[in-house]
C-alpha cells in the first residue's frame, strides 16, 4: 500500500492522467482477485464496500426497503453477529414485516428441526445466516439453509467475515444470493470490504448511497444509475485499501485456503484438548470438528476482562466481551467470554503458553 | 499491570463488602457498562437525615469494577451526602491503589460503581452531578 500511495494514487474511473490510470487499474485489478477468490461470475457482481457490516447494511437497505411489507418473516440466527442481526431486525421493524431467529442448542449448532414451525410465522423473504460464528467457531449449514430458503422463494444472505480469511469461499457453491466479508479480518487493511450479490438482483435493487460515481446521467429532472457494480459505490471509494486487500489475496493464496484451514484445523484440535485439562474452564460452542479456529472459554470465577488483562501481560492477545453476539451471551445466560483466536502465524507453542496463562489466572483468584 | 490485582482488590471482589440490596431504601440507582457488560445497582438509606445512613450494592462484573464498587461502599458509609457528592474520584482510585490512569478502559469499570452512587445522590437528594461525570458518557445510568 506504501507503493501504491507513492506511485499510484489519484482518484478512480476519471483521470485522463496516468496516475489515475495506474490508480484505476490497482483498483478494478483487486475487484478480479476478489472475483476469482469467491468464485463470482462477474466483476460486476463484486461491490467494494467500507467492511462486512456495509455490505450487510446495503442488502438491507437497497432490497429490504423495497421488497419487505407486512405478512413477510425474516430470518436471522441467535448465533448471528450483530452486522448480520440488527440491519434485518431493523429493516423488518420499518417495513412491518416479522422478524425471527433460528435457534441455537447448547453445542452453539443451529437448530434447523425449528425452521419448519418459524415459517408458519409469514411469508419467509429472507434468510441471513453467517458461515462461521465469529464467537462459537461453529461453522453454520449455509448450503442447507439456500436450499431451504429457496424453496420459499425466499434469499439467502450470509456473513463470510469468519469465513473468507480461513477457508476456501464458493459463493455458487454455497447458493447465497448475498455475500459479506471484511478485508481487516483476511490480513488486509481496515476501511474495505466487500459485497457479492447475484447480478439480476443487483441489477432490479435500488441504490444503497447517493451522489458522485454512481450515476449515468444527471439532469435537472431526474438521474439514472451507472452499471453495476459502480451503482453501489457512490464517492470516492477506499482505493487504497481495495488495492491492499487484493494484495492480501494474492498472499493469502500463495499460502493456499486448503493449507491454512488444515493448519487452523489442528491447532484447534490440540487446543481443545489442552483446554479440556483444565478443570475449571469451561469451552463453549461445539466439538473441535465441528467449528473454525476460534475457541470461547468460560475461566470459573473469573470474569473474561479480567483473563484477557491479565494474559496481555504475558503477550497473549484474546479477545474479551460478547463479541457484538449479545444474543448468544443470553442463550448461555453470561454477559461476555474470553475468545482466543487462531490464524496461519499461529503455533502450537502459543497454546502450550495460553494454557499457562490461564493456569496462572485460576491462581490468582482461586 | 499487575497491580491491577493487587491483594486488596482481589480481596473485596472475592469478598465483598456490603453486597446486596436494602429494603426499604430510600433511592436506587443502577448503570451498565454497554462496552463489556458490567452492571452495578446502589441503594441507600439515609434515615431521615443527610448522613449515608446504609450502602449496598450488586452487580456482576470484572474485578476492577465489583471491587472498586465494594470498597466505596466502606468508603462513603457513616458520611454526610454534601461531602460524598462532592467527593472527586481520585479519592476512590487512592484507594484502590491500582495503575489504572494508563489504562482508560479499565478506569470506567472502576469509576461505575461511583458513577451509580452519584446519580443515585442526586436523585434523592438533588446533589449536582459533578462535571467529571459528563465525561463518562460510556456509562448508560437509568
Amino acid at each position: 500500500m506504501r507503493s501504491f500511495y507513492e506511485m499510484s494514487y489519484a482518484n478512480v474511473h476519471r483521470a485522463v492522467y496516468e496516475l489515475g490510470e495506474r490508480s484505476t487499474a490497482g483498483y478494478e485489478g483487486a475487484r478480479e482477485k476478489v472475483r476469482e477468490l469467491i468464485n463470482a461470475d462477474s466483476v460486476r457482481e463484486v461491490v467494494f464496500v467500507r467492511n462486512g457490516t456495509e455490505g450487510l447494511n446495503l442488502v438491507a437497505y437497497a432490497w429490504g426497503l423495497d421488497n419487505l411489507g407486512p405478512g413477510d418473516l425474516v430470518l436471522a440466527t441467535e448465533l448471528e453477529h450483530h452486522s448480520n442481526f440488527v440491519p434485518w431486525q431493523y429493516m423488518a421493524g420499518r417495513t412491518g414485516a416479522r422478524f425471527a431467529t433460528i435457534p441455537i442448542d447448547d453445542q452453539g449448532e443451529l437448530v434447523l428441526e425449528a425452521l419448519d414451525e418459524i415459517a408458519r410465522g409469514g411469508r419467509v423473504k429472507l434468510v441471513a445466516c453467517a458461515l462461521v460464528s465469529n464467537t462459537l467457531g461453529t461453522i453454520n449449514p449455509v448450503e442447507r439453509l439456500a436450499v431451504w430458503a429457496h424453496e420459499r422463494d425466499a434469499l439467502m444472505v450470509v456473513d463470510a467475515c469468519q469465513a473468507a480469511p480461513h477457508r476456501t469461499l464458493d459463493v455458487q457453491g454455497l447458493g447465497c444470493d448475498f455475500c459479506a466479508f471484511t478485508g481487516h479480518k483476511m490480513l488486509g487493511p481496515s476501511g474495505i470490504g466487500v459485497v457479492w450479490g447475484r447480478q439480476e438482483l443487483l441489477q432490479r435493487m435500488s441504490p444503497y448511497e447517493l451522489g458522485g460515481s454512481m450515476i449515468r446521467k444527471v439532469t435537472l429532472e431526474r438521474t439514472t444509475w451507472a452499471d453495476l457494480p459502480y451503482k453501489y459505490e457512490a464517492g470516492t471509494p477506499p482505493i487504497a485499501e481495495a488495492y491492499g486487500l487484493g494484495i492480501a489475496i494474492d498472499y493469502l493464496k500463495g499460502v493456499g485456503f486448503p493449507a491454512i484451514e488444515q493448519h487452523e484445523r489442528e491447532l484447534t484440535a490440540y487446543a481443545m484438548a489442552r483446554l479440556a485439562e483444565l478443570p475449571y474452564v469451561r469451552v463453549l460452542g461445539p466439538a473441535a470438528d465441528r467449528r473454525a479456529g476460534i475457541i470461547s472459554i468460560i475461566v470459573e470465577g473469573v470474569h473474561p476482562h479480567d483473563v484477557a488483562q491479565i494474559l496481555d501481560t504475558e503477550a497473549i492477545a484474546v479477545r474479551a466481551g460478547h463479541h457484538c453476539t449479545q444474543p448468544i451471551m443470553d442463550h448461555y445466560g453470561i454477559s461476555a467470554t474470553t475468545r482466543v483466536s487462531f490464524y496461519l502465524y499461529n503455533l502450537r507453542e502459543d497454546v502450550d503458553r495460553l494454557i499457562e496463562g490461564l493456569a496462572a489466572v485460576h491462581a490468582k483468584f482461586a | 499491570m499487575d497491580d491491577l490485582y493487587r491483594e486488596l482488590i482481589l480481596d473485596h471482589y472475592k469478598n465483598p463488602r456490603n453486597r446486596g440490596a436494602l429494603d426499604p431504601a430510600d433511592v436506587r440507582a443502577e448503570g451498565q457498562n454497554p462496552l463489556c457488560g458490567d452492571e452495578i445497582a446502589i441503594s441507600l438509606s439515609f434515615n431521615g437525615g443527610e448522613t449515608i445512613d446504609d450502602i449496598r450494592f450488586d452487580g456482576r462484573g470484572c474485578a476492577i469494577s465489583q471491587a472498586a464498587a465494594s470498597m466505596l461502599t466502606e468508603l462513603v458509609k457513616g458520611r454526610p451526602v454534601s461531602e460524598v457528592a462532592s467527593m472527586p474520584k481520585e479519592e476512590l482510585l487512592e484507594e484502590l491503589g491500582a495503575p489504572l490512569q494508563q489504562n482508560p478502559a479499565r478506569l470506567k469499570c472502576a469509576l461505575l460503581g461511583f458513577g451509580v452512587l452519584k446519580v443515585a445522590l442526586h436523585r434523592a437528594k438533588g446533589t449536582p452531578l459533578p462535571e467529571e461525570w459528563a465525561g463518562l458518557d460510556e456509562l448508560e445510568i437509568s
